[in-house]
């Protein structure tokens, strides 16, 4: 293949998966309640409509909660994990490291099922805390993956020549390892987070006719018939997400989080 | 490992996670086993027992066409997927280092995206007023816009658009780690440049290819509101069963019980994974 | 002061074992270098010093205190990592007075030494950067200074210059060496390069396959090795199969008298050869030979002479570059008083 004929096929794959974006795009500028593309004309209305309507604005507000308190949670519980398994080897750490990646790993419909039948046992189906929970456990394995990668990328003489200088275990702990883990701690988060808000079946099935969240209320709304404020709130999910994970790559390496060992550093 | 003289955790520090994850992702597969083994009370929920009628039901004609239709659709979207990623991953892994970050972030970004929003953006896309029918009336392909949705194709294009960026994801770090000194080496020796790719990367690659396919596959099978959104009723798949059966049928054990065999099928496809890994 | 004393010292990694029953005495304020060749155990015997690896078996005592059982954090040693080991995250300073902000040193005090401990390694005014703006050599430096910083009873470096170009590598081995003259702490460099332990040692420490082969001063390693291994690692031998009788060897069916500045160190018997490369003169007489090479250097000329499969180097200064060409057959003698027989 020829360099052209190479750089064709990302464009095109890319203008490919970009193509659906573009028309909601165009479809949430429309004046009036349609959907149409090209819109016949332009208006910002339903952006507006999206903060003004408490329709809209609760599921926001759960979704932004959810997201917020579930990404730190699968942080909490990825951060002892991957440390463990790095500094140590053997069965036990295997079997926790796959503990760990399995969540996210199975079809989520299983999973779904399987925090519905715990809450409605423990007799919290329905709340908001049962949502972040199971989110936190679903999404855990983002951070745990990030944050193994890190580990990974770590010199281990750097904590050894940390404790020849004296430092106690702790002080390499708060001084050395935390320090150079951070990225990777706030990227784990950023993609706890931003899967979280875009999450729908196990927010659905643990408490969806309770706590509405976007996802949901998008869904439940396309039955009763699209509006362009479901236009909007796509869009504005693209936006965040790009801007997320535009963020991770421009201050941090991104093709090396992601398992790629050959790109340079710049 | 060595034995070091002291670790920088304690050993403590795995009861955190170990006991976390236990509680809430062990217990809830356990429990959902028992489900699937109790009585269901018609109209109500389920009594504790241990019955295999949900299992039963697994023996019907009705279940077999879903499941069958369930691996057919994981099938040909892990085909179609693979095929689609493998040229692009190959190509991105040696494009430079900026280059390379910006197509992460779009695929990232479109990976992020809810079931939800694409099941909405695709059915705009193809969709009577706002879509490529449009577009297509417009250049007078057709001659009047048409929509394209629900269909088979709306479907199988939801699902491929879902899982590509898996695809691209799952493939790109050993492909990135190929020497690209060896596709060198060959083409020196005289082959060209396909047939290099062909009689060199493509082999060296052979796992982690078909690794891809089992990961899209396995992810699909998941997928269960596109089918709604895209597709006809003969097109739902076994997870859409799962939801109705759980939510609007309230029939648990029956819901759970093929939750179970998702898994199964799941944890299989995963094994045979990591079979063929080991084997190379 | 600082006098380091191992007893039988051993590591095991399962079944394999690392250092082998290492017992060494070392004087206070020595520059002692450990070589040998890779694998053979360097640095598992240094990171045994260090703490960061518990001994299989064996006892480390540092002014007669027994240290064997004693953390790494808590023995009050510095060390230089092969990789440098140096924080990314902090800046030049930082780094340096890391062991002392630890240890709750105030700011202040921090800043003054690490000042101080920069201007030690020549360093001046780089304390705001961060590693990665420094240069390999820089980086080296920084790694020493930050060794010193709390004038360690025991000073520990792994290969600490291999990252370096070959003009810079020996430019930093004498600064090394004048550097630890003037503190006078106790030192142990690891390295497999034979010139740089010459160069930089009080004494050198030859090991292979996890045991000391011998211990000494670097002329009486270079001059008297103890065996056939550290004739062949320490600079180039000539080694060559001998008979070993009274007063005299013999060495292919011939006959040569021994003085009494040659060193016997095998008993009666077969034996060992071993003659360098300068004490070797061609002539009409002696081992019969063939040239299969002549290597101009230079600075030297090398002269390869085939003898029974086995190939002898000469060495010669330019100035006395023998007539001879590759092919010719010449006699090959050694220089009485530079002999070393050695157990075979
Ligand atoms: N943690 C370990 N586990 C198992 N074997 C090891 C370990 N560390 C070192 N070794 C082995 O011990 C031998 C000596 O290693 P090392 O001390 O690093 O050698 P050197 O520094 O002299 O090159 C090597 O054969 C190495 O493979
Ligand atoms: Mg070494």
């Amino acid at each position: 293949m020829s360099r052209k004929l190479q750089a064709a096929y990302i464009l095109v794959i890319l203008a490919a998966l970009a193509a659906p974006i573009v028309v909601v795009a165009g479809v949430s500028l429309n004046a009036e309640q349609a959907l149409l593309f090209p819109p016949p004309e332009m208006s910002l209305r339903w952006y507006g409509a999206l903060f003004s309507s408490p329709d809209w604005l609760v599921p926001l507000r759960n979704s932004l909660v959810i997201a917020a308190v579930s990404a730190l949670l699968a942080v909490l519980v990825a951060l002892p994990l991957a440390l463990h398994v790095w500094s140590r080897g053997g069965l036990l750490s295997r079997a926790l490291y796959t503990l760990g990646v399995a969540p996210f790993m199975l079809p989520p419909v299983i999973s779904a099922l399987g925090f519905l039948v715990f809450w409605v046992t423990i007799g919290m189906y329905g709340q908001m805390a049962a949502t972040i929970v199971s989110h936190g456990v679903f999404l855990v394995t983002l951070p745990v993956v990030t944050l193994s990668l890190g580990l990974g990328a770590m010199d281990p003489a750097l904590v050894e020549a940390a404790r020849t200088m004296g430092a106690t275990r702790g002080q390499v702990m708060r001084t050395v390892i935390l320090p150079l883990l951070l990225p990777y701690i706030v990227s784990g988060y950023a993609f706890a987070f931003v899967l979280s808000l875009n999450e729908y079946i196990i927010a659905y099935m643990v408490a969806g006719f309770t706590v509405e969240t976007l996802p949901i209320k998008i869904f439940n709304s396309l039955r009763y018939g699209y509006t362009p404020i479901m236009a909007v709130v796509a869009v504005l999910f693209v936006a965040l997400a790009v801007a997320v994970f535009g963020l991770i790559g421009r201050f941090g390496n991104l093709p090396r989080l992601l398992g790629a060992e050959r790109v340079e550093e710049r | 490992m060595s034995a070091r003289a002291d670790r920088p955790t304690p050993g403590w520090l795995a009861a955190i996670p170990a006991a976390w994850l236990a509680v809430f992702f062990l217990v809830p597969f356990a429990i959902m086993l028992g489900v699937s083994f109790a009585h269901r009370v018609p109209g109500g929920f389920y009594e504790p027992g241990f019955e295999l009628d949900s299992y039963a039901r697994f023996l019907s004609p009705f279940f077999g066409r879903i499941l069958l239709t369930s691996v057919a659709l994981s099938a040909g979207a892990a085909a179609i997927c693979v095929a689609l990623a493998f040229p692009f991953t190959v190509i991105l892994a040696r494009m430079g280092g900026r280059a390379q970050t910006l197509v992460l972030v779009a695929l990232l970004a479109v990976l992020s995206l809810s079931e939800v929003i694409i099941g909405f953006s695709l059915s705009t896309l193809l969709s009577k007023t706002a879509g490529v029918g449009n577009f297509f009336a417009w250049l007078g392909l057709i001659e009047e816009s048409r929509a394209y949705t629900p269909s088979l194709f709306a479907l199988m294009t939801g699902l491929c658009y879902l899982a590509l960026p898996y695809a691209v994801l799952v493939l790109y770090p050993p492909v990135s780690r190929l020497d690209p000194e060896l596709g060198e080496a060959a083409r020196i020796m005289g082959a060209t440049p396909l047939r290099a790719f062909w009689t060199v990367t493509v082999p060296m690659l052979r796992a982690p290819l078909f690794g891809a396919a089992i990961l899209v596959f396995v992810f699909t099978l998941g997928v269960y509101l596109l089918p709604q959104v895209l597709g006809q009723p003969a097109h739902w798949t076994l997870s859409v069963h799962i939801t109705d059966q759980a939510i609007f049928q309230s029939n648990l054990p029956f819901a759970a019980a093929m939750a179970v065999l998702l898994l199964l099928v799941s944890l299989a496809m995963v094994g045979i994974t990591l079979l063929l890994g080991r084997a190379r | 002061m600082t006098e380091l004393s191992l007893h039988g010292l051993t590591k095991r990694f399962g079944s394999f074992t690392a250092v082998d029953g290492v017992s060494i005495d070392i004087p206070d304020g020595s520059f002692v270098c450990l070589l040998g060749p890779s694998g053979c155990g360097k640095t598992t015997l240094l990171r045994l010093l260090a703490g960061l690896e518990e001994p299989s078996a064996g006892r480390i005592s540092v002014d007669g205190e027994d240290v064997t059982g004693t953390p790494a954090h808590l023995r009050g040693f510095g060390m230089v990592f092969q990789s440098l080991a140096l924080f990314p995250h902090l800046t030049v300073a930082e780094n340096v007075a890391y062991p002392l902000s630890i240890r709750g040193t105030p700011r202040d005090e921090c800043r003054r030494r690490a000042d101080e401990l920069l201007s030690l390694v020549q360093l001046e005014g780089m304390g705001g950067r961060r590693i990665h703006q420094l240069s390999g050599g820089q980086r080296q430096r920084v790694a020493i200074a930050r060794g010193l910083a709390i004038e360690p009873r025991l000073f520990l470096l792994d290969e600490p210059l291999s990252a370096l170009d070959a003009n810079l590598r020996e430019h930093m081995q004498v600064e090394l060496r004048q550097l630890q003259q003037r503190l006078g702490v106790t030192t142990v460099v690891v390295t497999h390069d034979q010139k740089e332990a010459l160069t930089m040692a009080d004494i050198v420490i030859v090991m292979d396959k996890g045991r000391v082969q011998q211990v000494g001063a670097p002329m009486e390693v270079y001059r008297d090795p103890a065996n056939a291994f550290v004739a062949g690692f320490i600079g180039t031998s000539n080694l060559l199969p001998c008979e070993l009788g009274e007063g005299e060897i013999t060495v292919s069916g011939r006959r040569i008298a021994l003085d009494p500045g040659d060193r016997v160190k095998a008993r009666p018997g077969e034996a060992v050869l071993s003659v360098r490369p300068e004490d070797i003169r061609l002539s009409a007489d002696g081992l019969p030979g063939k040239i299969s090479f002549v290597r101009d250097l230079g600075e030297s000329v090398q002269v390869l002479v085939e003898h029974e499969g086995h190939e002898i180097t000469a060495l010669y200064a330019p100035g006395a570059r023998p007539e001879v060409a590759v092919g010719e057959t010449v006699g090959v003698e050694f220089v009485p008083g530079t002999r070393v027989v050695l157990p075979a």
